[in-house]
């Protein structure tokens, strides 16, 4: 029987030839990640395993990303938690303010994780890594305190279902647009603890931006993992930033799947999640009247060079509406330097918007952008959850960064084809 | 191990930002989360809860974030178990380490209903409704799992581990 990505890159890990769906396995991990408000409870636990040091300090990687820079007193005091225990353990992948980004942005971008890897971390968007074909999932602090004492975890290996999407994308329409769709179509429990692998022409021409947006939210979806395999796009992207070896791996033609899903490109719309389920979709045409009082465009989701060069070729010579903020939030310090040379910054200032430091804050209703109640927020990220932003009585609109842009500049719903 | 207590009961798709809402993230403090615990929903939870109490949910209870901090509040509470049509995986994972019993079972959250008194006994599988008197098996966890558990929790399983 063939395998699929997912199952050949399990099997690597376990030291095994073959696994099947169902199978309990222990695995090695090339990377286990946590950040500023997971990091404290697998420090905790880390502790009581009684071993002296993490089982390697290039592969332990804490990025405090979430309420920083700090947020408030308690958040300054996790903060310095984690990063006296990154000093103690001396790791070599603790990023501080100021060489920071959102983890799942940066991760790749550094180079950190790579084709073939095995990726865990006590953040439920670890799953963002299948953009570069490597198995990720997200798990909780405990996990990873298992993980950083013994180098391994436990895995149920998951079933398999495939997203196969064929054809040329509309204008404006990206991952975000697809993974969104996706979700619309099967529920945010329609891949409960299964993998998620996206095949088919369509992904082949995605730029690896959108491919991680699309990766990111399987979790949206409650799937363990999402995957697109690496090919040239991958490689190209992975040579600019490490020399460390990888291996690709490939679905056999009779790996087995669960379900078969095939879409058409062409019927992918630029797509809104309505509150308060990410599951939620509608086509923009079908959006209606929505007044919208702040936008954020950032996130692990959409935080990439591709949102905000999208942003700002909308963005470019119009205002933001009198009654809407905007937010925009680059999600690593490179891409921030890289927009600001691009004069993307300029063309976000112009436009009347704020532009932030790296960081996860309105995402999860953290910091600089907390929703009162009765405000809507349309955001690039990819949760909108009842309070996510903030008061209980807010909302969240989900989008892709050319629905944001131009949003900001209506103060409604809209889309780039409406200005 | 046996549980008992009344049922409070919550729809689908409940997810870690009612559970416990981010902006308490800043500590691991049982009591201090609990206070938050499930407030977008229902802002009196932690009172309304008494000591042995039961949540009974239906479809992907724990969905969203890997947040740790989400079985933690619900343990502060006073909650002893939780019952529902199915788990979010990571909630899953989270539920096992920190000691959180939960159960799998739509049968018996369909035929129970709020305030109902409810009987557990984890180590058989079994839940009871004792007001309607309804009985309802539970699949065992797998071996592996049921070590972890056994052991108290993967810390102390992976003590025992690195202790050879
Ligand atoms: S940007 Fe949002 S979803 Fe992504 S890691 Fe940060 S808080 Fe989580």
């Amino acid at each position: 029987m063939g395998m699929t990505i997912t199952e050949k890159i399990i099997a690597a890990h376990a030291g095994r030839d073959s696994v099947s769906p169902g199978d309990l396995v222990s695995v090695k991990v090339d990377l286990a990640l946590a950040n500023d408000i997971t990091a404290p409870g697998s420090i905790l636990e880390f502790n009581k395993v009684g071993v002296d040091s993490v089982f390697d300090r290039d592969k332990v990687v804490i990025v405090p990303d979430h309420f920083t820079p700090n947020r408030d007193i308690k958040s300054a005091e996790q903060a310095k938690m984690v990063r006296e225990f990154a000093y103690e353990h001396e790791l070599t992948n603790y990023f501080e303010i100021g060489r920071m980004g959102v983890e799942h942005a940066l991760l790749p971008e550094l180079g950190l994780v790579l084709p073939g890897d095995l990726a865990i971390g006590a953040d439920s968007h670890t799953c963002t890594y299948g953009g570069l074909g490597a198995f990720s999932t997200g798990m909780g602090s405990t996990d990873l305190a298992a993980a950083w004492a013994t180098g391994e975890t436990w895995l149920k290996v998951p079933t398999n279902l495939k997203f196969n999407i064929e054809g040329k994308l509309g204008p404006w329409v990206s991952g975000k647009d697809i993974i969104l769709y996706i979700i619309g179509k099967i529920g945010v429990d329609g891949a409960l603890y299964k993998s998620m692998e996206f095949t088919g022409g369509t992904f082949r021409g995605l730029s690896m931006d959108s491919r991680f947006s699309v990766c990111n939210m399987a979790i949206e979806a409650g799937g363990k993992n999402g995957i697109i395999a690496a090919d040239a796009e991958t490689r190209a992207y992975v040579a600019e930033r490490s020399s460390r070896p990888y291996t690709v791996y490939e679905s056999d033609e009779d790996a087995e799947y669960e379900e078969v899903f095939e879409f058409s490109a062409s019927d992918i719309e630029l797509q809104i999640a309505f509150p308060h389920l990410p599951s939620n979709t509608r086509g923009l045409s079908e959006a209606g009247d929505v007044v919208i009082d702040q936008v954020v465009i950032g996130s692990c989701t959409n935080g990439r060079l591709e949102d905000l060069r999208t942003a700002a070729e909308i963005l470019k010579g119009r205002q933001v509406d009198s009654r809407t903020r905007l937010i925009v939030i680059p999600a690593t310090q490179a891409i921030y330097k890289q927009a600001m040379n691009e004069g993307l910054f300029e063309v976000f200032i112009d436009a009347g918007a704020a532009v932030s430091t790296p960081t996860c804050g309105p995402c999860l209703g953290g910091h600089m952008g907390v929703l009162a109640a009765g405000e809507r927020a349309l955001a690039t990220t990819n949760r909108n959850f009842v309070g996510r932003m903030g008061h209980k009585d807010s909302e969240v609109y989900l989008a892709g960064p050319a629905v944001a842009a131009a949003t900001a500049v209506v103060g409604k719903i809209a889309g780039p084809d409406s200005l | 191990m046996e549980i008992s207590g009344k049922a409070h009961k919550f729809g689908r798709d409940i997810d870690t930002d009612i559970i416990i809402p981010a902006p308490y993230l800043t500590t691991f403090d049982p009591d201090e989360l609990a206070a938050h615990c499930m407030e977008p929903l229902a802002p009196d939870f932690n009172e309304r809860v008494e000591a042995g109490d039961i949540i009974v949910a239906d479809e992907n209870f724990g969905c969203g974030s890997s947040r740790e901090h989400a079985p933690v509040a619900i343990k502060g509470t006073g909650i002893s178990a939780v019952v529902a049509k199915s788990f979010a995986r990571i909630f899953f994972r989270n539920a096992i380490n920190t000691g959180l019993p939960i159960l799998e079972s739509p049968e018996a959250v369909d035929a129970i209903n709020a305030g109902d008194q409810v009987k557990i006994d984890t180590t058989a599988g079994v839940i009871t409704n004792v007001t309607t008197g309804k009985v309802f098996k539970v699949a065992p966890f797998p071996e592996f799992l049921a070590g972890v558990v056994e052991a108290g929790g993967l810390i102390e399983y992976t003590k025992r581990k690195v202790a050879g």
